[in-house]
């Protein structure tokens, strides 16, 4: 059994931050590796990236977001309540190397999942221009802890409520326009977000690592559940992954597999908050 | 080789049918097909049994059950003793009754098949062990003095699990590591409840955690922890960690939603209980037209499956002929009789799909048989000109698998041959790494259950040998 030992309600409830007991884990994990979680007995395997650990504590840090049945019912576990099962750490350790000036961007959970690989490249001495946003400042997460692991952060919401109002690409395209010797960029979010990144960095021929977030199973290479385009090639997220070049990924092919099961998603999603009772504060 | 088989003179006993449920009914539900032996027909098949003095059958079976013996037992009435006798030789009896290709071992070499129908020894042993589970008396067979030696057994299926049975009964420490989250490999994420149900399973691990042996799951070794890691806390390791990377048709469309290799349908179904969606939250495409594309037994256990899930057609599409068939006889049987359909000689060549991605269809070829290949069976050639679609909702590509390098990378000393699979000993299970064993699917690459036990035998007694006298 894997405690909570700390939570935290992010971006209005929406996000969730669990420090979960799991020091073997938490020795051995790596900046852009993952675990998958069950809640129970019925649960489904979810896999997680890591946004943090403390080996010395044995903790390791999760962030997502709730949009199903599994992320919600993740979301009742309370402090000292537990997972079932948290296996890892899963998948390739980011390859992290001095480039000199690095860009990294992030945009929603996955900010969660840059900040490791973010703090692991400033670590070794990288000049790190950070991008995060979110479609609103309430929805906006760990500004602090990515602005402690960034030389230069800057932040846009869709909205405008804070920083500057549109996509994390402006900033982006910016900063690379400024910069020309910017040598890697790692972005990090949503599906269209990581697309419309890459084909800004492809326009300045630069380097950029995306991390996916494909559908899996069992996350060791066996089921082949997550396997992804990549240069035309398949590759298993799990074992080859999660992170890719980005400009060699089909994002098409990755978005249309993510839809798999929206029907059955929903189905489970729905009965979830019936037998719950509907207290969420999203107003439906 | 004459044989002077003294028939009995008593009347002649037929061989005792299997009780089973109708296939209309099953094909529908998860159960178990084979209902079992009862106490009497399983005493009056025993009788079958003629007590050879020299035994065939026991030459044929990889792990050397006593097999006249414990048949012996079972005809006097003596279930416990007849368990003992299994035991003594065979960690997982419930699994290799249901399991075992008898027809190709025991059975195949039973002297009195050579002119009626063998002993069924599976069906025997599977009485004997299910006996054993419902009515019997808790008794556990004696150990060894402590020896105060550890093992790590990396992989929780058919090999683990005999090489733990065997080791810890020998007196060592014995602790196995499970990647998933549930121990038994194959046995719990592969081969479908109708086949071996979980509680089978699940009470053949509980036998040998009361036998002392340690379950560790969620590990995956390789990740969570290193083999040179393990060999600083253990004295020997084994490496039954299977077979690994499913492998896919590579043509074009095998992204389209509704398209699964074999490992993640089962998985889904079989250790996800995707069945049983939405109690259990773990979806699976509930094809109405299935086609399963090999001609193993996983593919049989796929295409059951598919109609287990309510597909109202369920193909399996080979592209060689019957004959060549490499799965069961008696799988192929059950398939059939519930209803799969074969097509032979036909290969795919791509699937279709509508604009947002579901799989509706795949394009096939017909093929004839040409000269032998490699393996001796006769190669297929296509026919030009012969391309036909069928239509599908769900494909299920059950070609096999390769060696999956998680654990052999991080492992350095290991000698990999150039499908990646572990290179170690046939006769001992040694790796070219000191105290590191290995056998089933990751050294054989995929082979069946029984196999991967009898690989897990020759790596305990040379285990043994090495933590007893030091080689």
């Amino acid at each position: 059994m894997f405690e909570i030992v700390e939570r935290q309600e992010l971006a209005q409830g929406t996000i969730i931050s669990n420090w979960v007991r799991a020091p073997k884990i938490a020795a051995k994990a790596k900046p852009g590796q993952f675990v998958i979680l069950r809640a129970n007995e019925t649960g489904e395997r979810i896999p997680l990236t890591m946004a943090d650990t403390d080996p010395e504590k044995g903790l390791i840090n999760i962030i997502y977001m709730v949009v199903g049945k599994s992320t919600a019912l993740f979301k009742t576990l309370q402090v000292g309540d537990s997972f079932l099962d948290v296996i890892g750490p899963l998948g390739a350790a980011t390859h992290l190397e001095k480039v000199g000036k690095v860009i990294c961007v992030g945009g929603g959970t996955g900010i969660a999942v840059l900040h490791p690989i973010t703090r692991g490249l400033k670590n070794l001495g990288n000049y790190v221009y950070s991008v995060i946003g979110a479609r609103s400042k309430d929805l906006l997460i760990m500004e602090d802890r990515m602005k402690a692991v960034s030389d230069e952060l800057m932040i846009c919401t869709d909205d405008g409520t804070y920083g500057h109002k549109g996509f994390v690409t402006d900033k982006l395209k910016e900063t690379l326009e400024k910069h020309k010797d910017i040598g890697l960029a790692v972005c990090i979010g949503p599906v269209p977000m990581m697309r419309a990144c890459c084909n800004v960095t492809k326009e300045f021929n630069v380097k950029t690592l995306v991390s996916l977030n494909p559908i899996m199973v069992d996350g060791t290479g066996m089921c082949g559940c997550c396997r992804v385009r990549v240069d035309g090639k398949m590759k298993f997220a799990c074992v080859d992954g999660p992170e890719f070049d980005g400009h060699l990924v089909d994002f098409d092919e990755l978005n249309l597999r993510l839809r798999s099961y929206l029907p059955e998603e929903k189905l489970s999603y729905d009965a979830f908050k019936t037998s719950q009772g509907h207290t969420c504060t999203c107003g439906k | 080789m004459t044989e002077e088989v003294k028939a009995p003179k008593k009347e002649k006993i037929p061989r005792q049918k299997m009780p089973e449920q109708p296939a209309e009914v099953r094909r529908h539900n998860f159960d178990e097909v084979p209902l079992g032996y009862t106490p009497e027909l399983a005493m009056k098949e025993a009788e079958r049994c003629i007590q050879c003095k020299d035994p065939r059958c026991r030459q044929g079976c990889p792990v050397e059950v006593d097999i006249p013996a414990f048949i012996k037992c079972i005809k006097e009435g003596d279930f416990e003793g007849a368990i003992r006798k299994l035991w003594e030789k065979n960690a997982l009896p419930a699994v290799c009754g249901r399991v075992c290709p008898q027809e190709v071992q025991c059975e195949g070499l039973c002297i009195v098949g050579k002119k009626d129908e063998p002993v069924a020894i599976g069906n025997l042993e599977k009485f004997a062990a299910d006996y054993q589970r419902l009515h019997g008396r808790d008794v556990l067979p004696p150990k060894a003095e402590p020896t105060g030696k550890k093992v790590a057994v990396v992989g929780s299926g058919p090999a683990g699990l005999t090489v733990a049975g065997d080791l810890i009964l020998k007196g060592h420490e014995v602790t196995i590591f499970e990647a998933l989250h549930a121990p038994g490999g194959v046995l719990i994420y592969g081969i479908p409840e109708f086949r071996l149900p979980k509680a089978i399973v699940a009470a053949e691990c509980r036998y040998l955690e009361r036998l002392g042996v340690k379950f560790e799951v969620n590990a995956v070794i390789g990740r969570s922890e290193t083999v040179d890691e393990l060999l600083e806390r253990f004295d020997a390791v084994f490496l039954g960690v299977g077979a690994g990377l499913p492998l896919f048709l590579n043509i074009p469309g095998e992204h389209y939603i509704g398209v699964y290799s074999s490992n993640e349908y089962l998985t889904r179904s079989n250790l996800m209980k995707a069945y049983e969606f939405p109690k259990y939250d773990t979806p699976i495409v509930r094809g109405k037209k299935v086609a399963t594309f090999g001609g193993g037994n996983v593919a049989m256990d796929s295409a059951r499956t598919a109609l287990r899930l309510g597909a109202e057609k369920s193909y399996i599409i080979y592209r060689r002929g019957r004959e060549e068939l490499p799965a069961r006889k008696e799988e192929i049987h059950h398939a059939e009789d519930e209803g799969v359909e074969f097509m032979f000689l036909t290969a795919p060549v791509r699937f279709l799909g509508t604009d947002d991605g579901f799989l509706t269809g795949v394009e096939c070829l017909r093929m004839e048989l040409g000269e032998p290949d490699a393996s001796g069976r006769r190669r297929p050639v296509p026919v030009p000109g012969s391309e036909f679609v069928v239509d599908i909702d769900t494909a299920v590509i059950s070609i096999g698998s390769s060696a999956n390098p998680l654990l052999t990378k991080s492992t350095p000393g290991l000698v990999l041959n150039k499908w990646g699979n572990i290179v170690a000993d046939p006769k001992t299970g040694k790796t070219m790494k000191p105290r590191v064993w290995a056998g089933g699917d990751i050294v054989t690459g995929a082979a069946t259950v029984i196999l991967a036990a009898g690989a897990g035998r020759i790596a305990s007694n040379s285990i043994h040998d090495f933590l007893t006298y030091g080689w």
